[in-house]
């Protein structure tokens, strides 16, 4: 129970992830590592990024991230930097490589395989259909009778 | 003594639980119609008997009885009544208790409205129910009881969750519950049709309510849920595709569905074996959802108590629910036959469309939800799948049925003209196209993004008002509106909810303006053409909490528009912070403050964002809901009754 409450401290408290002394002086730079702060796992924690988090880990971690493109690297560098040191899992967007190619594939191809059903199923009911549009004689005759 | 009480009643309510699944189904086997009408005193006492016991336990934590102890571990004596009452189900055991009150309220409501329902059916639906009711009961019973005492009581409770006592979340529980297992209902019916071996119109007219309202108490659990993480996470933000909440999100698009899937089945007698299988798996993404939240399994910030014991009972519970009905379904799903023709282009067909975007943008979910599991069982490769992922796989299938929306629903059954359809929708199509333009110059010009997803919006909800509009004939009669079947307006209503909720979605990702900085008191500060003055800090006492609390004044070109009192909370007895933004809503736009710490040379850490049209999202998801009750206020369904009168002679189930 003690636990549980204090791990749940650790993670939801959500006073003010990003502190203003922690941010970049220069606006641009700042914005690209607001950005990054939304890829990059808090490991520490749940489910979230260091971008919300007010974990110490999280907090390392933006200023890390700060000092990085500081420094000079571009974004995919910074990415590379955590990857190298905490493995994949520190991405929020899982890579599209290998076996991930899978995940983002499962919906385009589902989609494609459900659609293909469907038009056979729907095709299936139309061939049914008995006639198809009505003849120019038969139209007359329909609007007579609703004209009445 | 009242609490024994309430167990006992637990454990009673468990036995006739047991009975009622029993001799019903037997009864419906042997057409013997004095074992069938047990179901429905059966199904009444089972709900009265629950009722009793959640009563017990309501009234142990409304008198803070600290002897028992689900009480001492989530309640204390300081806490606001609201929340003391709402801890009965803020945790574990409780929640789990009212998930299991509202199984035999459904199963009891089926029993007193379900007059119309031919003998047999109504015996095995009863009879499906209570076995959902029994595994629960055994599962309270056996993993998680709340009426546990304690030997030693202690003087006073350890508090609920902090971020839990707020009113948004009092009442998410109960309407997330009541969609959840409300979809338990049309399980029964789809497994109930499927011992009978027939499914009809009447079967159709018959499922359709319950799902219906289902998915209203779905709509509005999920809106209070992620309304609640608007304000009270302090960062603004409306849906994290955490675990939790994709646990929430798959049964409700599941049961949209199913909702017109049904309306084929109602209307036009196809898709049946698709509705009866889309029944089964909306109710086992429920199951699912409850085991995700349960079990540990996966991480998620809302996940409570983390157990694996429990998991594997749930787990089991899964595997005998779906097991079950997917293997009865893949026998009997071939004497289903489908009686409607319909051509290429018509509604059946754009219901097809509908029922393909939500079941796969459902699957993707699925699949999102579930891929760090699987990456790390089979290919031993940890990975996050965050939020990135989700927005770029999920969103093109909304936009696509965002697309075909208006045009599906305005198309007649059978067969339709596509080009007839343009023609309707043409001026619609315009207007939309000049709302997407004006935002599209109002922003000069940013990004693409925003004014298409806002075009897309207006189109639904131009569409949706066409149809209405067109439903007033060539004589432009507005009478004829108010005379139109209430389900009319119910689609109407929700699907123009849609829009306004697609509108806000677009105005609070792409446009949102976020400003952190050091305030100093008496400065002020501009941020995005509002000027912020932090007039004072003061530290304030709460019932059960020390708050720190900002006073600032919000104006605009010289004028006062409100006073904002962000505060940051410590619950010492939970030790825990929490804060609380504060928010000036207006249609247009939130101004959402969040005080943070003190800075060490003078001043506040003060963050400050401006959320364009951001009420919009919950204005749409209450359409939604509204739509749902309008639909299900419609006579046709009160007077389904005759349907298939006839048919109360029993009818070999082959």
């Amino acid at each position: 129970m003690k636990r549980r409450v204090f791990i749940l401290g650790m993670l939801a408290s959500p006073a003010l992830a990003l502190d203003p002394k922690e941010m970049l002086s220069d606006p641009t730079l700042e914005a690209r590592a607001r950005a990054l702060d939304h890829e990059i796992r808090c490991v520490k924690c749940q489910s979230e990024s260091v971008a919300s988090s007010n974990a110490e880990w999280a907090e390392d971690a933006r200023r890390t991230i700060r000092e990085l493109i500081e420094a000079g690297s571009t974004d995919a560098q910074v990415k590379t930097w955590f990857v190298e040191r905490y493995g994949e899992f520190v991405l929020m967007d899982p890579p599209k490589t290998g076996s991930t190619l899978a995940l983002w594939l499962a919906g385009p191809v589902m989609l494609l395989a459900a659609g293909l059903g469907a038009l056979v199923y729907v095709r299936g009911r139309s061939a049914t259909v008995p006639a198809e549009n009505l003849s120019a004689e038969e139209q007359a005759r329909l609007d007579e009778i609703l004209k009445e | 003594m009242i609490t024994e009480l309430g167990h006992f009643a637990l454990v009673l309510a468990f036995l006739v639980a047991i009975v009622q699944t029993v001799v019903p189904m037997w009864g419906a086997y042997r057409r013997d119609a004095r074992l069938m009408a047990l179901a429905e005193p059966a199904a009444s006492a089972q709900f009265l008997l629950t009722a009793f016991a959640f009563g017990a336990l309501m009234w142990a934590f409304i008198v803070s009885d600290f002897s028992l102890r689900l009480v001492v571990q989530n309640s204390h004596s300081a806490k606001p009544m609201l929340y003391k009452i709402s801890g009965t189900w803020g945790n574990h055991e409780g929640s789990m208790l009212l998930w299991v009150l509202i199984v035999t309220l459904f199963g009891a409501m089926a029993a007193w409205f379900g007059s119309n329902l031919p003998p047999t059916l109504k015996a095995r639906v009863l009879s499906v129910q209570a076995a959902i009711a029994v595994a629960f009961f055994a599962f309270i019973l056996f993993t998680s009881n709340p009426f546990l005492r304690m030997a030693v009581p202690p003087f006073d409770g350890q508090d609920l969750n902090p971020l839990l006592q707020d009113p948004g979340l009092a009442f998410h529980p109960p309407f997330l519950y009541l969609g959840y297992v409300g979809l338990s209902m049309t399980f029964s019916f789809a497994v109930a049709a499927l011992l009978e071996g027939r499914v009809d119109a009447a079967w159709g007219r018959w499922v359709r309510p319950w799902t219906l309202a289902a998915w209203v108490f779905l709509t509005i659990g999920i809106a209070l849920g992620s309304w609640w993480a608007y304000y009270e996470l302090g960062w603004g933000g409306f849906w994290f595709w955490d675990p939790v909440e994709n646990a929430s999100f798959m049964p409700w698009l599941l049961a949209a569905a199913l909702l017109h899937s049904a309306i084929v089945v109602e209307k036009r007698e196809s898709l049946k074996s698709w509705t009866i299988l889309l029944a089964i798996l909306a109710f086992g993404f429920s199951l699912i959802g409850t085991f995700i939240v349960r079990s540990g399994l996966l991480t998620s910030v809302h996940a409570f108590a983390n157990d694996p014991e429990r998991g594997v009972f749930i787990l089991m519970i899964l595997a005998f629910f779906m097991g079950g009905a997917l293997i009865l379904f893949s026998f009997r799903a071939s004497t289903m036959e489908a009686k409607g023709v319909f051509g290429m282009v018509s509604r059946e067909s754009a219901l097809v469309a509908n029922n393909i975007l939500l079941a796969v943008s459902c699957f993707v979910v699925f699949v999102g939800t579930m891929w760090p599991l699987v990456a790390e069982m089979l290919f031993d490769r940890k990975l996050s799948v965050g939020p990135p992922f989700f927005n770029a796989a999920f969103t093109p299938f909304m936009l696509l049925l965002g697309m075909i929306l208006p045009l599906g629903s305005m198309m007649p059954w059978k067969r339709a003209k596509l080009g007839q359809g343009v023609h309707k929708l043409r001026y619609g199509f315009v207007l939309a196209l000049a709302v997407g333009g004006l935002v599209w110059a109002m922003t000069s010009g940013k990004s693409l993004l925003g004014p298409m997803a806002i075009m897309l919006g207006a189109w639904i909800v131009i569409g949706a008002l066409l149809d209405l509009w067109s439903r007033t004939g060539r004589s432009g009669d507005m009478g004829r509106l108010f005379r139109l079947p209430r389900a009319d307006w119910g689609k109407a209503i929700a699907h123009s909810g849609l829009g306004i909720t697609f509108i806000g979605v677009a105005g609070l990702t792409v446009y949102q303006h976020e400003d952190i900085r050091i305030a100093q008191i008496g400065t002020p500060f501009d941020v995005g053409g509002y000027t912020l003055t932090l007039n004072d800090v003061r530290e304030v006492e709460g019932p059960n909490y020390l708050a720190t609390i900002g006073y600032i004044t919000l104006g605009k070109n010289g004028e006062n528009i409100a006073e904002l009192a962000p505060e940051k909370r410590i619950y010492p007895v939970a030790q825990m912070p929490t804060t609380e933004a504060a928010i000036d809503y207006d249609l247009a736009r939130d101004v959402y403050v969040v005080i943070g710490d003190a800075q060490a040379n003078g001043g506040w850490a003060i963050r400050t964002y401006i959320k364009p049209l951001t009420n919009w999202i919950w204005i749409g998801c209450g359409l939604m809901a509204l739509g749902g009750l309008f639909s299900l206020s419609d006579r046709r369904f009160r007077v389904a009754a005759g349907a298939r009168k006839s048919s109360a002679t029993p009818v070999p189930a082959e």
